[in-house]
């Protein structure tokens, strides 16, 4: 994982100084709200319902395990001991208060951890694959590139009040599982005809009030351009970009009204005078920053060790959670573990503070001390031995994270909603936590297979569920909650959005809709192991349509 | 609304001229862009500096051809959450080499001073007083940059390949 | 319960002002004295848009008590007791109606 230097802890701590003293002169006066919101969402800091709620970025969603126990320091010390993690690989405490953030911040930024740039009209946490340098099918550690893109974009002088928010997500494997063909700006690290390795950058995808697949507009950028063309895709957002309407800001709209092929034109007449100046980057350059990430001396071993054939045929839980939470790791002898935080009927994503020092302890013991934070809200230890797999088996089944649901129906993706947030119409928590009880029966969610239920309480999609198997967006209808239900949304290398079923259907009746939902999938399958998105795509919405309104 | 240079409170040397005001001969004046553009062989003739408003929705491209007899550049912030002008500060710094005086103008505050020094401007009509006041103080808050841009700071990857980093306060003690 | 900061003032019943406090961001009512209270049986409770207008302005003029004000709907009781008029309202004056994490521990 990248270590902090010099530079890297100064730029955290002027900032927190730099709030500090923004903190002061609201709190005195000097500025007003209207003044200080756009910098406290600079620095991740939302009021919501209840209180403020602190974002904290978690660059390409790696963390230490002095990480993860700053986390659970900080949701003792100045929160209400939990937090919860998002579907940009952030971290979100739920009842700070305004007077103890720069204390907070402080805190964060003695572990190289801040709330930089999570909120306000800049650029996002920059997202990627939480298998990361361990998968096997991934062809370089594309978090180099999200470093290098990170440090660029911080504090960037000229890209600090873009016309909206902007994301970017970076992949380097043949399965997307950063779902960059759904960002501002996607990056897809590959090999060329000639052995290069370079990027195929998609502009203009996003969820929302207006989804959309973002468009190639450059197939093969070489490493070397990176910075240039990212800075000219900005400046000409930053130029062109939709001002007078939020809800026709972000570069999708831009693109759309363009045509990706004007669009790609404007980026090169930007990028032309720049691209060889001082943002090309040679190798050295390159070299400096993978040399500060650091990865771990593995030891030489064999796949499939005793111990682990032995706890298989001994103790079906652990085969059951051997089969569902471990991955196939590029080196030998090891495994990716994925830890659920979708345990029967909880909050999906949020974890104790008692279990983020759990889990710390257990990357220190296992996972040489790194753990990785996924876009699905689980939480994952990248570099097991096998061999210790049925004792971090056992210990992770203490600390309630070991639920065998990765990537099955009760595996669900969902946002605050209106339990804690201000823009929602419904709420999305309870839907979950029922279904989760709905589908406690594992053989039946194993059964089922690959199954991703997503939920948004409101059309900003933070659930994203227009890319969710089946998806949930809360609407309000006379002042009651209501559900739109979509299936067939994928978010992936083949990326779709989902179709409508259907009507909105009253809040408490969507477990029940989901239910049916299963059920036509149950009866329409072709074979047990055709997933439900593939069953969607075969016979259609009609079917499913048909069987779950027949009695509404 | 105060003018800061040189990083401290200044007259104002140039006076604003309106659309249909006269231009006087030998003062230094901060015309609108269409205007500018529509009397640029007249303006050319004048002895004294010649400065233009720019609105922050026109490409800088336009005025490009005329750069060479405009000693000031002044951009528009209509509210500070709106940063086009950011990109054309940029521009006319750094690819097409305007050596003149970048003035920032309308919702200047304390809060984007440093962003707009790093951008390339070099002087500001300050919104509030007390900001004007603190200037030195807002722009002295960072010392560590990581990009390049249009003030000519060494960015920290560049920095950090020749060895140069700054002495640094013990990153534990409470900020 | 679309966010009513997007919507238009339109005063269809007894309704409050509310906001969070500037400091620590708790959901605060204003009072009559021009105050802000997070009980809400002491806040001020109009019936007309005109009422509604003068005490959201006050409010909002008062940016250092308290942030994001806005006119919210309440119920009466038979007994002269207020109550949240809609589900968000409801929310933000008893919290999540879910169980928080930190007790449920493992």
């Amino acid at each position: 994982m990248y270590l902090y230097d010099d530079f890297d802890r100064t730029l955290v701590a002027e900032r927190v100084a730099e709030f500090r003293d923004q903190v002061r002169r609201r709190l005195s006066g000097e500025l007003s709200e209207d003044e200080f919101k756009l910098l406290r969402l600079m620095n991740g800091v939302y009021l919501q319902l209840h209180a403020y709620m602190l974002r904290i970025a978690i660059p390409y969603g790696t963390l230490s395990s002095q990480q993860l126990r700053t986390l659970g320091h900080v949701a003792r010390r100045y929160d209400r001991n939990y937090g919860h993690f998002t579907t940009r690989q952030n971290i979100q405490f739920n009842w700070i208060k305004l007077e103890e953030l720069p204390d907070a911040m402080a805190d964060l930024a003695r572990a190289g951890l801040h709330g930089m740039q999570t909120s306000g009209n800049c650029v996002r946490n920059i997202t990627t694959d939480q298998w990361a340098a361990v998968a096997p099918d991934e062809i370089e550690d594309p978090r180099i590139w999200a470093e290098i893109l990170r440090q660029h974009l911080t504090l960037h002088p000229e890209f600090s009040f873009l016309p909206r928010k902007f994301k970017i997500a970076v992949t380097a494997a043949a399965h997307d599982r950063a779902a960059v063909r759904v960002h501002d700006i996607g990056l897809r690290l590959h090999s060329n005809g000639s052995g290069e390795v370079g990027f195929e950058v998609v502009v203009g995808g996003g969820l929302g009030r207006t989804p959309f697949v973002g468009k190639t507009i450059k197939p093969f950028l070489p490493k070397r351009d990176l910075l240039s063309y990212v800075e000219a895709i900005l400046r000409v957002y930053n130029q062109f970009g939709r001002r007078d309407n939020i809800y026709k800001a972000r570069i999708k709209i831009l693109v759309h009204d363009l045509g990706a092929e004007a669009f790609a034109k404007e980026v090169d007449a930007e990028w032309q005078p720049i691209r060889d100046g001082a943002l090309a980057l040679d190798p050295a350059l390159i070299a400096e920053v993978t040399a500060r990430f650091r990865y771990p001396d593995y030891a030489e071993l064999d796949d499939n060790p005793s111990e682990v054939a032995q706890a298989r045929a001994s103790d079906r839980r652990f085969a059951n959670w051997l089969g569902n939470s471990v991955a196939n790791h590029k080196v030998s002898g090891h495994a990716i573990v994925t830890l659920s935080l979708k345990p029967e009927g909880g909050p999906p994503g949020d974890a104790t503070a008692e279990q983020m020092d759990a889990i710390a302890d257990l990357a220190d013991r296992y996972s040489f001390g790194e753990i990785r934070v996924g876009h699905e809200q689980n939480l994952v230890l990248p570099h097991v031995e096998q061999r210790e797999l049925p004792a971090l088996w056992r210990a992770l089944d203490k600390v309630g994270v070991a639920t065998p649901n990765i990537g099955l129906v009760s595996d669900i993706i969902s946002c605050p909603g209106l339990d804690y947030c201000s823009l929602a119409n419904t709420r999305s928590i309870p839907v979950a936590q029922e279904l989760t009880r709905r589908f406690r029966d594992l053989d039946l969610a194993r059964d089922l297979g690959r199954l991703h239920i997503n939920i948004s309480g409101c059309i900003n999609a933070c659930g994203h569920h227009h890319v969710g198997h089946i998806g949930l967006l809360g609407v309000e209808k006379n002042g009651e909650e209501y559900f739109q239900v979509t299936i067939g949304g994928r978010a992936d290398e083949n990326a779709e959005l989902g179709a409508l079923v259907g009507p909105a259907v009253p809040y408490a009746e969507v477990a029940d809709v989901v239910e049916d939902i299963v059920a036509a999938y149950l009866e329409l399958r072709e074979r047990p192991n055709e997933i439900f998105l593939d069953t969607v795509k075969r016979v259609g919405v009609e079917p499913f349509k048909e069987r779950v309104y027949a009695a509404r | 609304m105060l003018l800061v240079r040189g990083g401290r409170v200044v007259a104002d040397r140039y006076l604003r001229v309106l659309d249909d005001a006269p231009i006087p001969d030998s003062v230094p004046v901060i015309i609108p862009a269409a205007r500018f553009l529509a009397d640029a062989a007249e303006l050319a003739r004048r002895e004294a500096p010649t400065g233009v408003l720019w609105p922050n929705n026109r490409r800088i491209s336009e005025l490009v051809p005329h750069l060479d007899r405009v000693a000031l550049v002044a951009l528009a912030f209509p509210t500070f959450k709106d940063g086009r002008a950011y990109s054309q500060a940029r521009q006319l710094r750094e690819q097409y080499g305007f050596r003149g005086e970048l003035r920032a103008t309308g919702n200047v505050l304390r809060d984007q001073f440093l962003f707009l020094v790093r951008a390339g401007f070099d002087s500001f009509e300050v919104t509030k007083d007390a900001d004007a006041a603190a200037f030195a103080e807002a722009v002295g808050r960072f010392s560590v940059f990581y990009q390049p841009a249009g003030d000519r700071r060494a960015p920290a990857l560049r920095a950090r390949l020749q060895h140069a980093r700054p002495s640094v306060a013990d990153a534990h003690e409470r900020v | 319960m679309t966010s009513p900061l997007e919507q238009k003032t339109r005063i269809t019943g007894p309704v409050v002002v509310t906001a969070n406090r500037l400091g620590d961001g708790a959901v605060v009512y204003r009072t009559l004295d021009g105050h802000w209270t997070t009980h809400l049986a002491q806040a001020a409770v109009v019936t007309t848009a005109p009422a509604a207008s003068e005490l959201l302005a006050g409010a909002v003029a008062d940016d250092l008590g308290a942030v994001g004000a806005y006119v919210a709907p309440v119920r009466l009781n038979k007994d002269g007791g207020v109550q949240p008029g809609n589900l968000r309202e409801s929310i933000r004056h008893s919290g999540p109606t879910i169980d928080l994490p930190g007790i449920l521990g493992f």
